[in-house]
């Protein structure tokens, strides 16, 4: 091949596929056993909003950072942690779409649902940085928290009756595995570090566990698909033996458990979000709606 | 002289590391025909590999090259892909690509995933001059897969695929 000028070759190949971050994909899950269990489908819709939300939205924060991190191998990091997320959200979205049979994809669901409509846990949404009042201390709080309690969370979901959620389980469980210790090693290093990093990734730890409580308490959906969902409630110990191990390391104390209200005992998995969503909602629907079936 | 399928399959190149084929890489779990209809299965390395469709538009494109006209390509996530599915050839192609292969990870114990709170501490000899004086510098590089690291010998930075 040879071009007159680099932007020629841009435009040669033989189709969209070679823009790797184009749109045009093909559908997530084509060509997976996609066996639906015999549950009520309006509850297994439900799980799938939920698990593919705190992905997709997770992703979403994470991305935020790109250019803005304190350092460039830092900037990948998080950029590659949110692909991974964002991956794991297609492929689950997906799934609800297939589930609840409306005809409905992942970019549907994504882009052209309202705030009420997701059901993501604040834990994922709230705003940690980079802008106003937030701190990559508490982002790196966050992550933490987040991939202990999702890897958790996975590591059962394995074990799932719907055959999707128990492959995209197995196969995030080690994408999370490592973006917990990335979290992690940034915790020990700046609880360990200087006296303003520690003060100021003990304040993201005070920002963040708030949310803890969300996210170990059980919706009704989730009880229902037994054999299906996993019982948050379950994975309280196992997530709280990782959290003090990783505090122990870094000289960092434990805030106490003061659970963040919720709103007539609603929060997010019931679609009852924090003022901050709807920005990041704004900010990651708004070119989908505002040119429709947009391509690139 | 005919081709088959699965030899045509086999040479396809992954379009992030194109010293590998998709068999080298171990993301071509089967191909097989049928009255004429061949059907693929790859599986992604990482959830969002976003060379996915990549792989799949190549693949058909060079089955239909090689004169099959109807080819499916199915993706299968279970079980997961592991750096472990990487062949032998295909490590000894990263590695003169100067690209340091991961190594292999065998069989991993059922239960919790332990948590690592320092880098890890693994050898990896630098794929440009042999010395085991290498550290990570990032674990995260140009693709999901890699991680980058440095020869503190020869000074040279290079690309360390991960093990998963």
């Amino acid at each position: 091949m040879s071009f007159d000028n680099a932007y020629e070759a841009l435009i040669d190949g033989h189709e969209d596929a070679h823009w790797a971050f184009g749109t045009g994909f093909s559908e997530a899950l084509a060509g997976v056993d996609r066996e639906v269990p015999d549950v009520d489908r309006a509850d297994l819709t439900a799980y799938c909003l939920m698990l593919g939300d705190d992905a997709l939205v997770m992703s979403q924060r994470l991305a935020e950072w790109c250019s803005r991190a304190p350092e460039l191998e830092e900037d990948v990091a998080l950029a590659n942690i949110a692909l991974d997320l964002l991956g794991q959200a297609r492929m689950l979205l997906t799934r609800a779409g297939e589930v609840e049979g409306a005809g409905r994809d992942e970019d549907a669901l994504a882009y052209l649902r309202d705030e009420r409509d997701f059901r993501n846990v604040h834990l994922a949404e709230i705003e940690c940085g980079p802008f106003a009042g937030g701190d990559f201390g508490t982002t790196m709080a966050r992550l933490l928290v987040f991939s202990s309690w999702k890897l958790a969370q996975y590591s059962r979901l394995r074990a799932s009756a719907d055959p999707v959620l128990a492959a995209v389980a197995a196969k995030g469980l080690k994408e999370l595995a490592y973006h917990r210790d990335h979290a992690a090693q940034w915790v020990v290093r700046l609880g360990d570090g200087t006296e303003e990093s520690h003060r100021r990734v003990q304040a993201g730890l005070e920002r963040v566990w708030p949310f803890l409580a969300e996210l170990f308490t059980a919706h009704a959906v989730e009880l229902r698909l037994a054999g299906v969902a996993v019982d948050p409630a379950e994975l309280r110990s196992e997530v709280d033996g990782v959290l003090d191990a990783v505090l122990a390391a870094a000289g960092l104390t434990r805030p106490a458990d003061v659970p963040a209200a919720r709103v007539n005992g609603l929060a997010g998995r019931d679609g009852v979000h924090t003022e901050a969503f709807g920005y990041l909602l704004a900010e990651m629907q708004h070119l989908h709606r505002s040119l429709p079936g947009a391509t690139w | 002289m005919v081709t088959s399928a699965l030899e045509v399959a086999a040479r396809v190149r992954d379009p992030e590391l194109p010293v590998l084929t998709l068999a080298d890489l171990g993301v071509l779990r089967d191909v097989t025909e049928s009255d004429g209809r061949v059907s693929v299965t790859i599986t992604p390395t990482y959830s969002g590999c976003p060379a996915l469709d990549e792989m799949a538009a190549d693949l058909r494109r060079s089955l239909h090259a090689a004169g099959y006209a109807e080819v499916d390509v199915r993706l299968s996530l279970s079980p997961a892909w592991t750096t472990d599915w990487i062949s032998e050839d295909g490590l000894r192609k990263l590695r003169e690509a100067g690209i340091a292969p991961p190594s292999r990870l065998g069989p991993r114990a059922v239960g919790p995933v332990p948590l690592n709170l320092t880098p890890p501490s693994q050898r990896v000899p630098c794929p440009r001059c042999g010395s085991p004086r290498t550290s990570e510098v990032s674990r995260f590089g140009s693709t999901a897969c890699k991680a980058l690291r440095r020869c503190a010998d020869c000074a040279e930075p290079f690309e360390h695929v991960k093990e998963i």
